[in-house]
């Protein structure tokens, strides 16, 4: 796929990539997946989406050339690649906040190297392509576990991870309150993590109605349908013991609705990093002292935030891009002993060829699109 | 009144809906992390988490063939970065200044990308009318049954 600009997507020919560094692989992709972050970048928000260039950061296939420094690899493997692209040893790795490495993204010192994810992210060509470059193939791909089907590898290249990072980051203890705003992919997952880490109630917000019904079936939780209450925080207050939940977490991200002026000025004017609703949102139904958990996706600009609400509240916030491969280990165990069932969410399979088709789609939450998938040469 | 309904106005604890052994007779794996030690994350800062496979100090430097934008903030060129599209035409322009001139910290190093963007789309529209395009477009084959929504996908 390449991008052509603000909601244009086209399938063209591009050069195969090639090895630019001693540790590059470069893998023949196998499946691919659409994110909903991936809809920032459709949508034109994130600053320095270049025309010509392939989105793409989750994707498993087979290892088809590495470079002259990799050990660990070879052609013919089957791996799955964390979505961040890390080098190991910066200063940042070293502390194993893979998702922060400072040594693969010369255009920001504030974000990490995601495949396909603008040049904001570092310039890389992402993986919804038959091949895709892969940097230091010695530290971020993973062969494939033999008893793991494709898709579960394929979920756990970001949304899984990430939705698990995102309830590790609410500090959940026993007995918890937590609440999920967006019932997407990594919301479901966040909900579903909750339950392993102890919580004594998930609730799940959201406005459409298949995911909502995903969010009981799959997560096990309550659901709020935030367009039919008249004031979704007065109403999780109310359903919460007048307390609050004592964890929120924001799945949602830039593309927030439920509020004309912020969703106006964001998604349209492009005037905030992202439409802070769900975030506000969040700062507002947690209880006081509780903490906020953000693993939506949001822009580098400025968001007009309710930070007063959280100092008064004594809220703390918790936020990272998912350290992808930190979360791997765990969570094979969970998908092996059936804890987690991560491709029970795919919906749909669609032809790389018909990758147009599926952003739209997704983007528009038809046909009760949750999770799709492009498969090249289908 | 029981103290529970008053809360948050008593300090009393929180009502428990179900109890940890309902809660676990229903959710595959409820509480198999209760224990923070067990989850990957904690804590979140490691004293030692370089993997075992990287075996290098400071990376090798990707060699710079074009010359390549980088943030202010940055020392130097990363050790390696993407190539996926380096800067052309006025928006390139617009976005040299843009890193070149002002930190991330700035709003105009956004706003500046952000406008960049736009001129580029418009700047290849041009290209592709004046027959200068690179787009190299494949033609998608026809669905098998085309419907209004969902066309061309295979529902699982």
């Amino acid at each position: 796929m390449v991008y052509r600009g603000p909601y244009k997507i086209a399938v063209e020919e591009k050069d195969r990539p090639a090895v630019e560094h001693p540790n590059d692989a470069i893998v023949r992709v196998e499946r691919a997946a659409i994110c909903g972050s991936d809809l920032h970048l459709y949508h034109g928000m994130m600053p320095d989406t270049r025309v010509g260039t392939t989105f793409g950061h989750e994707f498993i296939g087979v290892v088809d050339e590495v470079g002259p420094s990799v050990e660990h690899l070879q052609p013919g493997d089957r791996v799955m690649v964390p979505f961040n692209v890390f080098c190991g040893t910066c200063y940042f790795c070293a502390k194993g906040l893979y998702s922060n490495c400072h040594n693969v993204n010369p255009n920001a010192t504030a974000v990490g190297g995601i495949y396909g994810y603008s040049h904001t992210a570092g310039g890389y060509d992402g993986g919804q392509a038959e091949y895709v470059r892969v940097p230091f193939a010695d530290v971020g791909p993973t062969l494939i576990p033999e008893w793991m089907s494709d898709d579960d590898a394929l979920m756990c290249t970001d949304a899984l991870p990430t939705g698990y990072f995102g309830a590790q980051l609410g500090d959940i203890g026993l007995g918890d309150v937590v609440v999920v705003f967006g019932a997407g992919p990594v919301g479901l997952f966040a909900a579903r993590s909750a339950w392993l880490m102890g919580a004594g109630r998930v609730i799940v917000v959201d406005q459409v109605e298949e995911r909502l019904a995903m969010a009981e079936q799959f997560a096990f939780a309550e659901t709020v349908h935030f367009k039919q209450v008249k004031d979704v925080v007065v109403h999780l207050k109310k359903i919460t013991d007048h307390l609050g939940a004592d964890v929120v977490i924001d799945a949602v991200g830039a593309e927030a609705d439920g509020n004309r002026w912020q969703h106006f000025t964001s998604t349209k004017l492009k005037l905030q990093g992202g439409s802070p609703i769900a975030l506000n949102w969040a700062i507002d139904a947690v209880r006081k002292g509780g903490t906020v958990s953000v693993v939506g996706a949001y822009g580098p600009v400025f968001s007009a935030v309710k930070f007063g609400d959280a100092v008064n509240k004594g809220l703390t916030l918790r936020m990272n891009q998912c350290p992808v491969k930190r979360q791997w280990p765990r969570l094979f165990e969970h998908i092996r002993n059936g804890h987690l069932t991560p491709s029970d969410i795919i919906t749909h399979r669609i032809p790389l060829e018909h990758v147009a088709e599926g952003y739209h789609l997704f983007s528009s939450k038809l046909d009760g699109c949750i999770k799709p998938v492009l498969v090249p040469n289908a | 009144m029981p103290d529970q309904d008053q809360t948050p106005y008593v300090s009393a604890a929180r009502p428990q809906r179900f109890s940890p052994d309902e809660l676990r007779a229903r959710i595959p794996g409820w509480g198999a992390d209760l224990d923070p030690a067990v989850r990957p994350s904690v804590p979140r800062e490691l004293s030692d988490g370089v993997p075992a496979h990287a075996h290098w100090r400071l990376p090798e430097q990707q060699p710079e063939l074009e010359r390549r934008e980088r943030s202010i903030e940055h020392a130097r060129l990363t050790p390696v970065f993407g190539t996926a599209a380096p800067l052309r035409g006025l928006s390139g322009r617009v976005r040299r200044l843009a890193y070149a001139r002002y930190s991330e910290a700035r709003a105009p190093h956004w706003l500046l990308l952000i406008a960049a963007d736009r001129i580029e789309v418009v700047e290849q529209r041009a290209l592709a009318l004046a027959g200068r395009g690179t787009a190299r477009p494949v033609r998608a084959p026809e669905p098998d049954a085309p419907t209004q929504r969902g066309e061309a996908h295979e529902r699982q």
